[in-house]
């Protein structure tokens, strides 16, 4: 069969009315085919003409129903939101950021037309850290009727506060209170965090070193202080309670210049990893002598090594070591954006726990979306079963409201560079 | 046994890092009977000089032996001037006043020069690097000590020898001697003492900055609080040992190590401290001068 001419209004045309033209060329099976075929294109663009018309119809109906739903949301009731925590007082720095971080997520929030076409409004009170005025903040809020809150800021004055919120269906969320019962007492399931509570980094470590390094027997040695030896403990509690043992728990003498008794003592005690709670100074030197001694085990530390400084002092000594610090946030763009953001509008740097109140915001009015209504018990769940990009990453909330996804990581340091362990 | 042997050595090298500063200490409080509390800082200086001028000679590409050598000698005269100046402005004025005023007035130095170093260099630990050799036939104990310990150890029996001979046996040592004595009566008989104490003060810093290079060596890390605590430590050693006997600063340091490894290794090293103090208060009591310390007759 040969190829029939290219354009098929033409062949239709020409079949149609049996062109003699064609009748040289084509036999008169052939012509019968095309004419069927003509036919074909034919009712096909006829369907394609009407489907056009229905399109347009559509996309009619939709534009009047947006016009018609923009207009609905003008006299539609705002969404309140409370931002509680210290916005005077000496606390005031690690409470105002959070309610700069609340106005510029609810702006963007605003300007791309609110949530289900509900403008989001913030209610903003102080509790300057103080738990009886953080009481008195919660029942403020709840009588202004607010769907939830953000707050509050230091973890006294949010467990005063928390009970009268969970008493009226109030989802909470706090960028900054880190106590561990808050969460893993189950009291509040009204209650979530952007922060890991305080022991995060004691039970990351312990899983760490348990699961991935496989280590059976350690000895953990602090450096006397508040931050190290509050770390090891907690090491040392979650690794006996996971069947580890703790050959060694001693504190050493922070800036002495020598610790090869201690080190030996270690070597003595034959274990297959030491966990350091204190600082980069003495891990530095820690990690020396030991490696000097021939000594090749897993050396596991906390944020307080989690520092450039460390690796310039221990320099080759360092390769290899692990420590555990907040997770890297500062290549994801909205982190970015958010703090551009926030120097555009307030000309300064953010404060403290300004990214974990930019996430908690945006992972609230996501959730609130995300539910279609300010039901409690749907926010709820969308908070616990949703993942959302914030500033924090890409986040969602465990069972007891403690964030998933953001917190501390495990970082190794990896050719002179600490490198996030995934 | 081979634990305790480990235990052993890490104290002697322990010990041999406090004598290396006590001898410092040992030698001022001798002559004039001043604590200097500023020694710790001078280490601490010396160090840091030797960083300095370590880092821009190995910048110019020099053999590692010509900057140890080099950087050594320039922390030594850097320090040594130091030492002259500090006791030229802060001791020598109050010389005959009360002890205390000179006591208080080395504390005052002390916190200066931490603060001088604090703002005038970094309060950032800085690394250390070593420059010192690495013994190859150690490497096969290098469970129980090495080149550097090894160093320190050398070191300081040698300055420790040499201080001594300098004391007992040179014209230089003799005018110490008569000026520990009685400084009004060796004034008398012609020694000129005001360049008798600078010359102790030029020794002992030279001592510290000995002392700052190889330790900083060995710790790997320099900051300018590393003099408090090191001072602090040397001078219970010295103390211990009989305070002014050179000998008595070497043996009261080892018995220091000694006692901090052996507490570390058999009990817990979170009494490290305590132990350093229990050994310093037995000692004391049972010999209040310090173990080679002699006892001053009151004249009355």
């Amino acid at each position: 069969m040969r190829q029939p001419p290219v354009f098929d209004e033409i062949i239709y045309e020409a079949m149609r009315t049996l062109d003699m033209k064609y009748q040289d060329i084509y036999s008169s099976q052939e012509l019968a085919s095309f004419i069927i075929y003509a036919h074909i294109l034919h009712m096909r663009k006829e369907e394609y003409k009407m489907k056009r018309r229905n399109m347009v119809l559509a996309v009619f109906a939709m534009v009047s129903l947006l016009v018609l739903s923009g207009t609905q949301s003008v006299f539609a009731a705002p969404i309140k939101i409370g931002v509680a925590g210290a916005h005077t007082g000496d606390l005031a720095s690690y409470g105002l950021p959070t309610v700069n971080a609340a106005k510029l997520v609810v702006k963007d929030f605003n300007d791309k037309g609110g949530i289900n076409g509900q403008k989001v409004e913030l209610v903003i009170e102080d509790d300057q850290c103080k738990p009886e005025l953080a009481t008195n903040v919660a029942a403020k809020l709840v009588s202004s009727k607010v769907v939830a809150v953000i707050g509050h800021i230091c973890s006294g004055a949010t467990k005063a506060a928390l009970g009268i919120y969970k008493d009226s269906k109030i989802v909470t969320i706090s960028p900054s209170a880190t106590n561990p019962p808050l969460t893993q007492s189950g009291e509040y399931p009204n209650f979530f965090r952007t922060i890991a509570s305080d022991d995060a980094q004691a039970k990351l470590a312990t899983n760490f070193l348990i699961k991935t390094l496989k280590l059976k027997k350690i000895a953990v040695l602090h450096d006397k202080g508040d931050y190290g030896k509050g770390f090891a403990e907690l090491v040392k509690q979650y690794a006996e309670e996971d069947g580890i043992q703790v050959a060694l728990f001693e504190g050493i003498s922070p800036g002495a210049p020598d610790y090869s008794a201690v080190i030996n003592k270690i070597s003595n005690a034959k274990v297959d990893g030491v966990v350091w709670g204190g600082y980069h100074p003495e891990a530095s030197k820690l990690v020396q002598q030991m490696k000097d001694k021939g000594m090749n085990i897993s050396f596991i530390s906390d944020d307080g090594i989690k520092d450039d400084t460390f690796i310039e002092v221990a320099g080759k000594y360092s390769e290899g070591v692990y420590a555990t610090g907040p997770t890297d946030t500062s290549t994801n763009p909205l982190a970015i954006k958010a703090i551009a953001d926030h120097k555009k509008e307030f000309g300064a740097e953010p404060g403290a726990f300004f990214l974990n109140a930019y996430g908690a915001t945006q992972a609230l009015l996501n959730a609130i979306a995300k539910a279609g209504s300010t039901d409690y018990n749907k926010i709820v769940a969308a908070l616990q079963s949703e993942y959302v990009d914030t500033a924090l990453g890409n986040i969602s909330f465990d069972k007891r409201g403690d964030i998933i996804g953001f917190g501390f990581s495990v970082f190794q340091v990896q050719n002179g560079k600490y490198v996030e362990l995934k | 046994m081979e634990y305790f042997l480990k235990l052993f050595l890490s104290g002697t090298a322990k010990g041999s890092i406090y004598a290396l500063i006590a001898l410092g200490y040992t030698m001022v409080y001798g002559i004039i009977q001043l604590i200097n509390f500023a020694h710790g800082e001078i280490y601490m200086i010396g160090g840091f000089t030797a960083l300095i001028f370590g880092g821009f000679f190995f910048s110019k590409g020099m053999p590692v032996g010509f900057v140890l050598l080099f950087s050594v000698l320039l922390s030594i005269i850097y320090a040594a001037a130091f030492g002259y100046t500090i006791e030229k402005i802060a001791y020598r004025p109050l010389r005959g006043k009360p002890r205390l005023s000179a006591l208080i007035s080395a504390i005052g130095v002390s916190m200066v020069l931490q603060n001088f170093v604090l703002l005038a260099q970094t309060e950032k630990f800085l690394p250390f690097p070593s420059y010192l050799p690495e013994f190859k036939w150690l490497q096969p104990y290098k469970e129980y000590i090495n080149s550097t310990q090894l160093i320190i150890l050398g070191v300081t029996a040698v300055i420790m020898v040499l201080l001594t001979f300098l004391i007992k046996f040179t014209r230089m040592g003799k005018a110490m001697r008569a000026t520990a004595q009685d400084m009004h009566m060796a004034q008398l008989v012609g020694v000129d003492i005001n360049q008798v104490i600078s010359m102790t003060f030029i020794i002992g810093s030279a001592l510290a900055a000995i002392g700052g290079v190889l330790i900083c060596s060995y710790m790997g890390q320099i900051n300018y609080y590393i003099g408090f605590i090191a001072g602090i430590k040397a001078f219970v050693a010295a103390v211990l040992g009989g305070i002014g006997s050179i000998p008595g600063a070497v043996l009261g340091s080892f018995v220091l190590g000694w006692t901090e490894s052996l507490g570390t290794g058999y009990i817990s090293s979170d009494y490290e401290d305590a132990f350093a103090f229990i050994i310093l208060i037995v000692i004391l009591l049972i010999k209040p001068e310090g173990i080679l310390g002699r006892t001053r007759r009151q004249k009355v």
